[in-house]
């Protein structure tokens, strides 16, 4: 059962994400995009990682994917894309390479038969309490970084696109306007 | 093993076929209860009180053309109205929906689905439910959809740091995700009911629901005064019901969750019997949500954002300060 459920969600987030990067729709782009997301949160919920597949919910599919969606308003949905390739050769050369850099990384363990676990779970923890006595003990100084660099681009974020974020909507005068006097 | 396969599978088609039966019936509870509102008497014709309307919608529904516009991307606007109406009942699987209760001998638990991280996992469903709109405005190439699924992401990216924030107070005392242990908390009674230690966190939750529901005050996505029918704009028959059948699910999903979370869930109360209690909790949030809509006008979205970010972020941010502080002291 589990075995079956595997491949099920791998080969359908594989083929999904091979439409996302085919794709010369957008809007097929960013649907299969969201739809691997959703199916890879179900090969956390095989692991028995319950928690982290809410996350992958919640933060791709929820937040993560309206920012894009967001972005998608300023295109054409319905129409074809042209993509500009300046340079495939060495997009092919860059992109093939850290794809086998990371199947490397990732499965040398494995074939290896040698992955020990150096934080092995907390007996009697819950799915939540796990994720947290690990984040918080051993990661904590990298988390406190992300944490802090993620307030860093988020005051950026404000600092760049609020300039009149103290008066409504309604009561911001036409820019135009001004600018045509300057002139 | 066998036993729980089949018991969840009968379970799943249960809340199916009961959920949507009350998705239905809960369209002509919103127009007879707006009408009585009005000093009107709603649909009269068909049947007793008009209860047989529901039948006649139904079979308008079913039998009205399925229609395609020629410019759309037919796949995605297909794909659209069947992403909200099964996210919503995804969500509901984790949901426990009565007290547990004997049956021929056998203990049934009315959950489809005991998660751990329920609360989670139902906010994290109800969240991908706005792809619905989002793709089904996008792909119908009407500027009234795009201008509906615009909004659709504005309308999330205002709320949903609101229901989380608001959430995580209860979630903070009771100590845990799952909605049954939220349940099993406040099983002393009404005084041991949430609300009474959160109730900003209560408002909070009940003010960002409506907005993932789309319920009046902030049904800025198919607002039929501004931009026609939003992201429904080109959809008939059985795809525009199916966006309904989503939305009314979604409607009773979130009275559940608010009942749970925050009014003592299906603890016998009093005199009455716990299913019947939550039951009770529930059909009240349904009406508050038809009241509010008899009552309050449309807001524009800026204005949603400027409440969302500026009101009740902050409010629900020192609300989990405070908790946080009379915790650990």
């Amino acid at each position: 059962m589990e075995t079956f459920a595997f491949y099920f969600f791998a080969v359908s987030i594989t083929a999904l994400f091979a439409v996302t990067v085919w794709s010369k729709n957008i809007l097929y782009a960013m649907t299969s995009l969201a739809a691997g997301m959703v199916l890879i949160s179900g090969l956390f919920f095989i692991l028995g990682a319950d928690f982290l597949g809410v996350v992958q919910l919640i933060v791709y599919v929820g937040a993560v994917m309206a920012l894009y969606s967001f972005a998608m308003m300023f295109f054409d949905a319905t129409g074809e894309i042209k993509e500009k390739h300046s340079h495939p050769g060495l997009v092919f050369l860059l992109g093939g390479l850290s794809a086998v850099v990371m199947v490397v990384i990732f499965a040398a363990p494995v074939i290896g038969a040698s992955a020990p676990s150096f934080y092995p779970p907390v007996e009697g923890a819950t799915n939540p309490q796990a994720v947290g006595l690990v984040l918080f003990t051993k990661y904590l100084v990298p988390f406190e970084v992300a944490a802090v660099m993620l307030l860093v681009a988020m005051i950026a974020g404000i600092i760049l696109a609020g300039k009149k974020m103290d008066t409504s909507i309604t009561e911001v005068t036409d820019d135009i306007g001004d600018t045509n006097e300057r002139i | 093993m066998d036993g729980y396969i089949i018991g969840t599978i009968i379970k799943a088609i249960l809340v199916l076929a009961i959920i949507s039966a009350l998705a239905g019936f809960g369209t002509y509870l919103e127009r007879k209860v707006l009408a009585f509102m009005q000093r009107r008497l709603g649909p009269m014709h068909v049947g007793p009180y008009g209860l047989l309307q529901l039948a006649a919608d139904g079979i308008k529904l079913f039998t009205k053309e399925d229609f395609i516009p020629s410019g759309a991307n037919r796949l995605i606007f297909m794909i659209a109205p069947i992403i909200t109406a099964a996210t919503a009942f995804i969500a509901l699987a984790a949901v426990p929906l009565l007290p547990e209760f004997e049956l021929f001998g056998v203990t049934v638990r009315p959950i489809v689905a005991d998660l751990n991280i329920g609360i989670l996992f139902v906010l994290g469903m109800m969240a991908a439910g706005l792809y619905g709109p989002l793709l089904a405005g996008m792909a119908q190439k009407n500027k009234w959809g795009l201008l509906g699924a615009a909004r659709t992401a504005i309308q999330f990216l205002s709320y949903e740091v609101v229901t989380g924030l608001s959430i995580l107070a209860p979630i903070m005392i009771v100590g845990s995700l799952s909605l049954i242990d939220f349940n099993n908390y406040q099983s002393e009674g009404i005084g041991s009911w949430l609300i009474w230690q959160q109730p900003v966190a209560f408002i909070l939750f009940l003010i960002a629901g409506y907005a993932e529901t789309n319920r009046t005050p902030f049904d800025l996505l198919e607002h039929e005064a501004e931009i026609v029918a939003g992201y429904a704009t080109e959809y008939s028959g059985m795809r525009w019901g199916m966006f309904f059948i989503g939305e009314y699910a979604n409607m009773i999903t979130i009275g559940f969750l608010a009942s749970i979370v925050f009014l003592g869930g299906f603890n016998s109360w009093g005199f009455i019997p716990g299913g019947l209690a939550i039951i009770l909790k529930v059909s009240f949030f349904f009406f508050l949500m038809l009241w509010v809509r008899a009552s309050w006008p449309h807001i524009r979205p800026d204005q949603l954002m400027w409440l969302c970010w500026k009101v009740l972020m902050p409010l629900a941010v020192i609300n989990v300060t405070l908790t946080g502080l009379w915790m650990m002291v």
